[in-house]
């Protein structure tokens, strides 16, 4: 065993501080004057002698650069894979390269994109929330009784909003608070808010929304086929990367994932910190539901029906580990796009709907054995390399 | 019948066993006795199967053998019977006995007649009356215990190992025990016998061998040797030597805790901690230490008592209080609790900043690893990358990454469960001798250790915990290991 080398001293002596390691400023230090200066010998710090140990003492990042990561990333490969198949799209399929695609790929891929922002939080949060699509059709439903009851348009909303939040709490209290399973309470709840959605509108469909308000829901940015909503998405796109990648509820999300018990011990509030994704699920749900009424300009009870698993399949191949602790918006937006994108050129190139399922499924399928395979030989390499080494 | 002798066993960089050296006769019960981390787990994990050693020989009736895996270890006639065995609690108690070997009838279908016939067979042999038929859920741990030792007759076991058995047991149930433990003995075969507990030790076991540090130290006859002897084997050191303990001015009262209880658990714990003071906890496990803790940081909740911090009272189950109140927390169970395995070093050392690193509610990744880069560096932590996962690290290593997180918020209390469980020897006096320094530069330490030698070295009080009560209070001076382990186990010995 190597020897516990002296009197060597551990912490450097007490000066000033370096900026970033004394957050609590100006707290009560109850050290007594002269204990300060013991055990303050400061010594060469030497690596432990006898140690079979290469790996240096915490200070320079070593590997990639910052640079480097980033080009390399998963996240990055998502991106790549998306820029191929748009550029082979472009070339292959006639019509696909023009402002009108842009425009009706991204109408049809914002109902995906908008849950998929809350759902990639609490999939890393190492939770699931399957309702979504359900609290949509209930919010579709009701924004058409209530219009059709001659209530002023902007109050529906209103109400259609809370509606989902509510619902989002009603799951957010189960799951978080009473520590019910997300799988069970979410299949329960997929169930109960469509029959909810069922018995507020019934077989009816409401169609005679306010032509501005539907024309606004379709229109363009100029010519260049982007819809005009976009941009609401996008200011929500970069909320819901600001919240997970910088801010210090987001580093908990990530813990939690991995660890709720590891995430308690730094103070980490788990069953507050679920309960406010549920209210983000519910709420943003109920945005794709109002948008999902008015693009089509139908209030239906099945309205977004089965959109869960679509979500659900774009965060997964978007890289979000279904176990929780890993993922990130980038990835998950590249991820969207991705199975937007052919779905769309498939529609165009006239392959069938049956065609587009399977090809959607097989996608999710491989991203998710890809990495599995990739760290298996990193891990068969890892294990030879550790055998041939001599005991220490 | 049994011998193993110069095993060595290495986790990475960790030496778990240096020299784990058994001879187990037929007809005996032999007592393995050390510290907690004196290697005995691992050597039972070596008899087990469950761990190939590294190196050393492993004879069972006087030929060599390499077990593969648990099973290996079973057709040798090895069986263990852990503290808290794991019946499946469905299946009755017969079918837990034959689980996977079910004696067949007509027809290849499973014979139930059969089954409960052998199983009663079994337990009249041991002499326990157990009904084949029940369910094993809700069975007492003591009964589990003796249907993992019907289980093991029934394999022809003829080694039983037997893990700290009593830890859990009520004292008739400990009688029953070690009468089904002479029987077999008498039977003849061999008993390993592991325990804390003395007076079991030398009521129950012909022979004793005592452990330390990975390393096998002696054999006594039982009748030949006192307490006292093996005790000193045991710890067998020169204490102040190995815990340069610096001498501190005591400062303000930090903590102080009054009547805190929880029924069942804790009661009416009152004690104060001072600064630049080290106080630790000790008693048996399952005192009620390691929960005391937990409900002054807030992670349990407690029905009466106050925790203070500086005369202000903390509001109960609510780390983040005591967090900001200035308490920091190493918990016992490093991987699963003290730090989140698969994030990277710097992430994990910056978790208990976040809110403090952030500004206006923003974290930049830049600030994160400078701080973790400050502390990582002033404790020496030794990693590939502070990108890489801390997983990837060793025991002491990772305790440091668990301190480091700590010592960043700057904290006024560390509260320190187990500061050198499962870490090689000489990165323990590492983490030693940083505890002192932090108690010289006025932090108030609250250690809990099942490591006497590290209570003794290292604190400036010792409180003794025996069933969720303090049954002792010592000044440094008084406190030795017969004091505390006479504090930590006296009632046992009245209860018997």
């Amino acid at each position: 065993m190597s020897d516990p080398s002296g009197a060597q001293t551990i912490l450097p002596p007490e000066g000033p501080r370096p900026e970033n390691g004394s957050p609590a400023k100006g707290r009560h230090m109850a050290a007594t004057p002269g204990s300060t200066q013991q055990g303050v010998e400061k010594r060469p710090k030497q690596a432990r002698a006898g140690k079979a140990d290469t790996s240096k003492v915490l200070a320079v990042p070593k590997g990639r650069t910052g640079a480097a990561r980033i080009l390399l990333g998963r996240d990055a490969v998502m991106i790549y894979v998306l820029l191929v198949v748009v550029i082979y799209a472009s070339i292959v399929i006639p019509r696909f390269a023009s402002p009108v695609t842009v425009g009706f790929l991204l109408l049809d891929v914002i109902p995906t994109l908008l849950i998929a922002l809350p759902m990639t939080l609490v999939i890393i949060s190492g939770e699931i929330d399957l309702s979504v699509a359900s609290i949509a059709g209930l919010t579709s439903a009701l924004m058409g009784v209530l219009w059709q009851g001659g209530m002023n348009i902007g109050l529906v909303l209103v109400i259609c909003v809370l509606a989902g939040l509510a619902a989002g709490a009603f799951n957010g209290v189960l799951i978080a608070y009473l520590g019910l399973p997300s799988l069970a309470v979410t299949i329960g709840t997929l169930a109960l808010f469509r029959g909810l959605a069922l018995v507020v509108i019934g077989d009816n469909a409401v169609a005679n929304f306010p032509p501005g308000l539907t024309a606004f829901f379709t229109s363009k940015i100029g010519g260049t086929g982007i819809p005009t909503v976009m941009v609401g998405v996008v200011v929500l796109i970069i909320a819901f990367a600001v919240v997970l990648h910088f801010t210090p509820f987001g580093r908990g999300l990530f813990a939690l994932g991995y660890s709720k018990e590891a995430a308690t011990f730094v103070g980490i509030d788990v069953a507050r910190s679920k309960f406010l994704l549920y209210l983000a699920t519910g709420t943003v749900s109920a945005l794709a539901g109002i948008y999902w009424t008015l693009r089509y300009s139908s209030a239906r009870s099945d309205n977004a029906s089965g959109l869960e698993l679509a979500v659900i399949a774009a965060v997964l191949l978007g890289g979000v580990s279904i176990f929780g602790g890993k993922g990130s918006i980038p990835g998950v937006l590249a991820g969207v796009l991705l199975i937007g994108t052919i779905n769309y050129a498939l529609k165009l190139d006239r392959v069938s709907e049956v065609v587009l399922i399977i090809v959607t499924g097989s996608l999710l399928i491989i991203s998710v054995v890809a990495p599995n395979i990739a760290s298996a030989i990193k891990q068969a390499r890892h294990s030879r390399r550790v055998r041939t080494a001599p005991l220490p | 019948m049994l011998t193993l002798r110069g095993a060595l066993k290495t986790f990475g960089p960790v030496v778990a066993l240096a020299d784990g050296t058994i001879d187990l006769a037929a007809g005996e019960i032999h007592a393995l006795v050390g510290e907690n981390g004196a290697g005995k787990s691992t050597l039972v994990k070596i008899l087990a199967g469950v761990h190939q050693p590294d190196a050393g020989e492993f004879l069972v009736a006087g030929q060599p053998v390499s077990f593969r895996n648990v099973a290996d270890s079973k057709a040798a006639g090895i069986s263990v019977i852990y503290q808290e065995p794991t019946l499946f609690p469905d299946l009755t108690v017969a079918e837990n006995i034959f689980i996977g070997r079910q004696p067949k009838g007509r027809f290849g279908l499973i014979s139930r007649v059969e089954m409960r016939r052998r199983a009663k067979e079994l337990f009249d042999q041991l002499g326990v009356p157990i009904d084949p038929d029940r369910v094993a859920e809700g069975l007492s741990i003591a009964d589990q215990q003796i249907i993992e030792i019907a289980k093991a007759i029934s394999l022809d076991a003829r080694v039983l190992v037997m893990d700290e058995p009593t830890a859990a047991l009520s004292g008739v149930e400990v009688d029953r025990l070690f009468a089904v433990a002479r029987r077999l003995r008498d039977a003849g075969s061999g008993i390993l016998f592991i325990s804390h507990r003395f007076d079991e030790v030398f009521g129950l076991c012909d022979r004793i061998t005592v452990m330390r540090d990975g390393t096998y130290i002696a054999t006594h006859e039982t009748g030949a040797t006192s307490v006292e002897a093996i005790v000193r084997e045991m710890v067998g050191r020169d204490i102040d030597a190995l815990f340069p303990k610096s001498e501190t001015d005591v400062g303000d009262v930090v903590l102080k805790v009054s009547g805190l209880t929880r029924p069942g658990v804790f009661h009416d714990i009152d004690f104060e901690v001072r600064a630049g003071e080290i106080v630790a906890l000790s008693g048996l496990v399952g005192a009620g230490r390691t929960e005391v803790a937990r409900a002054v940081f807030g992670i349990d909740r407690y029905e009466s008592g106050t925790v203070e911090m500086f005369g202000r009272q903390l509001r109960g189950k609510d780390p983040r209080a005591a967090i900001d109140a200035g308490i920091g927390f190493v918990p016992e169970d490093r991987r699963k609790q003290g730090l989140v395995m698969e994030l990277s070093v710097e992430r994990n050392a910056a978790l208990t900043l976040r809110h403090s690193l952030a500004k206006f509610g923003l974290i930049s990744g830049k600030a994160e690893r400078e701080a973790a880069q400050t502390w990582g560096k002033r404790l020496q932590v030794k990693a590939g990358s502070p990108e890489h996962a801390v997983s990837t690290l060793s025991g002491g290593n990772q305790q440091k990454v668990v301190l480091a997180k700590w010592l960043a918020t700057d904290p006024k209390l560390l509260i320190i469960d187990e500061p050198t469980r499962g870490i090689d020897v000489g990165t323990k006096s590492e983490v030693h001798r940083l505890i002192s320094e932090l108690a010289g530069r006025g932090i108030a330490i609250l250690m809990i250790s099942s490591e006497l030698p590290e209570v003794l070295g290292m604190a400036d009080r010792v409180l003794v915990m025996r069933e969720g009560r303090i049954t002792g209070r010592l000044d440094r001076s008084e406190a030795t290991a017969e004091t505390v382990m006479h504090a930590a186990t006296a009632s046992l010995e009245i209860t018997r």
